[in-house]
């Protein structure tokens, strides 16, 4: 098995008396998919938030690449290749597909603000360079179509595809994906199974989503975690979770 | 017929036609692509080194004169240098229908014998493969886009790049690329050129076989008809297995050199269309509706000035753009009204529309609405209509500059011969006349008449002008009892082309008269009731309403009014029609699933209306099972008023006319 790209180790947060994560361990290993899942208000989008430093937790350890942190602020996590989408789409609505990916370059760019507002002679160089990558992403989310449309315009399945290539562009080392097919109808969804599996296999992301839909789980990720009221309940890969009693009764619901 | 003489053996095949233009014109742009959102070009000096390399890279992997090479995917450059490539070694490209289901294109190919394939990218390459077990001649498929073809370990499959490095590879030794010029020098126009499959509506697609001497003289002609010269340019959107691109793009590019843009991707080709701004182009009717309704839509949701704006310049160009552009006299006021519109509407819309360099647009395929042509025709584009067939390799007739009615297809085409069939079948000889149907020499023989026309299965009229008009297919053309000509199909049309008609069925074979069953359109007639204080509660309701007899009676009359213009269709005016009281229906089998009416159908499972339409009657009861959505039948009984209609002129035309 190949190595852990990020533990968790202990890792506790409350919010004044609610406790959202309570002493959950788990890792996501360099190039895998991993999944999270768990009831409404099992703490998952908390551990999104946790693990891209958003949320600081009362205990416990993170520790990526190597490096344990307890604190961290969003903009390191980023700049460390730790990539987000969100469950409701957090895009620059009047702008255009093209800026909105583009701006996700924004940590790779060097050259300074006025030479960048002179869109000149380095700036510019620099400018063409990540567009060529922008227009790889968006070729690969065969998004030509809206290219220069305002993403305000466009309907949410492809606001979530937009998002994720916005989240692309920073080439990042994990990726994670917070319900990336909610409210999409079953090709979307398949569509983007297609982009997250490719993103993943081609473009070498290691990814941690979650998803309500088990059936795209349980055909996507390589493991899966279990989240109940804050505690992890079962991790293992989706043959074994598909059977664990426990996820059967809290989540999947109990058969008759 | 046949190659032009002058020039026989210098560039009668699309081999030797690409190596002129790398001579004669090697720095113009040849072809366009749109990638990662940045348009690249090749000049037809680098085109031609490509495929001539990407020849030399068949020849390498086997393929030789006679071949059939099968060509998968969408309107790329490089897909066109394979049919070149393929046709510089005498091998025959076979383009595909790249929407077509594996079934499909499994017989296609199986049918074709191709021993290559070239696919554009994985998804054609998905469909090959699951079919090629049943295609034990294919030897090689090749492909264009490696994405997603990493971990395929077919050992049939390779990269089409790979094989033009190693032709570029071989051609760098002199004496290999001096054989390869003697084979592209060997060439024979005479021969197979390329073998276009039909669409298949009826039956299963047979393949039309052209030869290179003939598809370059018809491309020839139309060049010279419509003054196209490589200064020219067009975005190739249009399938590539159909005659429409094979001969409106590619045989017309290499003849005159002009331009092919290849769009980005099917879902950009508006956009495309508009950063190149082509000079040339071609859409049926279908799309030019949709073009319209967005503009329609767009201008709903604009400010009240602009749509004031718009409404008054419409009317403008209604009333003189289509006269200034058949160059008719128009007083200096309405020119120079005209003009401002123009500069405030016509050439900002065609700008968005992307016609803004448009010398030439055709339009065919089906009959096109009057006020829809008219719109592009007032607004300042060149927009003209041709009648084709593959059979044809495209044009039959075609119409020139200053000569553009929306009614007709236009005189014949340059050195096209045509003929009406005493049953009024349109039958021709063209230039770029197909040779035979590929191994079917029985399908050939039954399209071809004794002395060598082709039959097209369209009937048509000639009109005063000279312009054919196609009124229907030759099938379902009758005569009424005194021999006039009856074209229900052409009746239909033009009643239909009104939005407050949806479906119209015309009876008259072998009676005295012509009679039409009519469906209203609910949404357009609901409208009107509504606005008018006309109350009802269902459709039947609605149908039976006198005012909606009224003012479906207009248009009727209408119709009538201009048949009693056209001297071939004067005698089969409308007499008597009745609006049904349900909607004819797909579920009931009155319509095919492509919503066409099923004429003898209906006749037999409404008898008595039918029978009331020519007893004289004033009313007639119709009793019929209906099929509801969720699949249960139930009964429909219902009555309809049956409607008498004025005629016009009929006594003048009465006696037979000299059809």
């Amino acid at each position: 098995m190949s190595e852990a790209l990020l533990s968790l180790d202990n890792v506790s947060l409350s919010f004044g008396g609610v406790r959202a994560i309570s002493d959950v361990s788990f890792d996501i290993r360099q190039g895998e998919i991993r999944a999270i899942i768990g009831p409404n208000g099992a703490g998952k989008t908390s551990m999104l938030n946790v693990i891209n430093g958003f949320y600081h937790p009362q205990a416990g350890t993170i520790t990526f690449e190597g490096k344990t942190r307890k604190r961290m602020r969003p903009y390191e996590a980023a700049s460390q290749g730790i990539a987000r989408t969100f469950q409701n789409v957090a895009l620059f609505k009047g702008m255009t597909t093209l800026d909105n990916i583009m701006t996700g370059r924004g940590l790779k760019m060097h050259r300074g603000l006025i030479w960048q507002a002179l869109r000149h002679g380095p700036a510019l160089e620099e400018e063409i360079k990540h567009r060529e990558f922008c227009e790889e992403i968006i070729d690969f989310l065969e998004i030509e179509a809206i290219r220069k449309t305002p993403v305000g315009k466009l309907p949410y399945g492809l606001q979530k595809r937009v998002e994720l290539g916005r989240a692309l562009a920073m080439e990042p080392r994990l990726l994670l994906l917070d319900e990336p097919m909610a409210g999409m109808n079953r090709e979307e969804k398949e569509d983007m199974s297609r982009f997250i599996i490719e993103a993943n296999r081609r473009l070498g992301a290691t990814i941690a989503l979650i998803e309500h839909d088990i059936g795209v789980v349980m055909d996507l990720s390589d493991r899966v975690v279990v989240l109940e009221y804050g505690r992890k309940i079962a991790d293992g890969p989706p043959e074994k979770i598909k059977a664990d009693p426990q996820v059967i009764a809290a989540y999947l619901g109990v058969a008759h | 017929m046949g190659g032009a003489p002058k020039s026989a053996n210098s560039d009668d095949t699309f081999g030797k036609l690409m190596r002129v233009n790398a001579w004669v014109r090697g720095e113009r742009p040849a072809f366009r692509l749109k990638e990662y959102g940045v348009w690249r070009s090749w000049t037809w000096g680098q085109a031609y080194q490509e495929t001539r390399a990407l020849a030399q890279g068949l020849l390498e992997l086997g393929i030789s004169s006679g071949d059939r090479v099968a060509i998968a995917g969408a309107n790329r450059p490089k897909l066109y240098w394979a049919i070149t490539a393929a046709q510089m070694l005498g091998a025959i490209p076979v383009p595909l229908y790249s929407d077509a289901v594996a079934e499909e294109l499994g017989g296609v190919l199986e049918h074709a014998g191709a021993r290559l394939i070239i696919a554009e990218d994985q998804e054609q390459v998905d469909k090959v493969l699951s079919i090629l077990d049943r295609l034990p001649q294919v030897e090689r498929v090749l492909y264009e886009k490696p994405r997603g073809l990493g971990d395929y370990d077919d050992p049939r499959l390779g990269a089409l790049d790979a094989a033009i490095a190693k032709g570029h590879e071989k051609l760098a030794d002199p004496r290999v690329a001096e054989a390869m010029d003697a084979r592209i020098e060997e060439g024979r126009g005479a021969d197979p050129s390329v073998i276009l499959f039909t669409s298949g509506t009826t039956g299963r697609s047979k393949g039309v076989v052209l030869t290179g001497e003939r598809c370059i003289a018809a491309a020839r002609d139309t060049v010279a008809f419509d003054n196209l010269t490589d200064r020219d340019e067009v975005l190739a959107s249009l399938p590539l297995a159909w005659a429409g691109d094979h001969y409106l793009n590619y045989a017309q590019g290499y003849v005159s050199g002009f331009c092919m843009a290849c769009p980005e991707s099917a879902a950009t080709a508006a956009e495309d269309l508009r950063e190149i701004g082509p000079t040339f182009h071609f859409a049926p009717p279908r799309v030019f509706e949709q073009l319209l309704t967005r503009v329609t839509i767009r201008m709903e949701d604009a400010s009240r000035f602009k749509r004031w704006l718009f409404r008054h310049f419409m009317n403008v160009a209604k009333r003189w753009g289509e006269k200034i552009i058949n160059r008719e006299p128009v007083s200096i006021g309405a020119r120079l009204h005209y003009a401002l519109g123009r500069l405030l509407i016509y050439e900002p819309l065609k700008n968005t529309l992307g016609f803004t360099r448009v010398r030439v647009a055709y339009t065919a395929g089906e009959a096109i609405g009057a006020e829809l042509f008219a719109f592009y025709r007032s607004i300042g584009l060149n927009l003209k209509q041709l009648y084709g067939q593959t059979e044809a390799f495209l044009y039959v007739t075609a119409q020139a500059d200053g000569a553009v009615r929306s009614d007709t297809v236009g005189p014949p085409a340059p050195h096209v011969e045509i003929r009406l069939s005493p049953e009024g079948e349109v039958q021709f000889k063209s230039p770029g006349m197909f040779v035979g149907y590929f191994e079917e020499p029985e399908k050939t023989s039954e399209a071809l008449t004794e002395d060598g026309f082709v039959k097209t299965g369209d009937a048509g009229v000639f009109e005063p002008d000279g312009q054919l008009k196609i009124v229907d297919r030759a099938k379902d053309v009758g005569r009424l009892a005194d021999g006039q000509l009856f074209a229900p199909k052409y009746i239909e049309n033009k009643l239909k082309f009104f939005a407050d008609i949806r479906e119209a069925v015309a009876l008259g074979h072998g009676r005295d008269y012509v009679t039409v069953m009519l469906n209203i359109e609910l949404a357009s007639v609901g409208n009107w009731a509504e606005r008018n204080g006309v109350a009802y509660g269902s459709y039947q309701e609605l149908t039976a309403h006198p005012d909606v007899a009224t003012l479906i009676m207009r248009h009727v009359e209408a119709v009538n009014q201009a048949l009693a213009q056209e001297p071939a269709m004067a005698g089969a005016q409308i007499r008597r029609f009745l609006i049904l009281p349900k909607e004819l229906d797909a579920d009931d089998g009155e319509l095919t699933r492509t919503q066409k009416v099923r004429r003898r159908f209906i006749a037999e499972r409404y008898g008595p209306l039918v029978e009331g339409l020519y007893n004289g009657a004033h009313d007639a009861a119709i009793s019929a099972e209906i099929t509801y959505e969720d699949g249960r039948k139930g009964r429909l009984e219902g009555r309809s008023r049956i409607h008498e209609m004025k005629t016009f002129g009929m006594e003048a035309t009465r006696p037979r006319a000299a059809a």
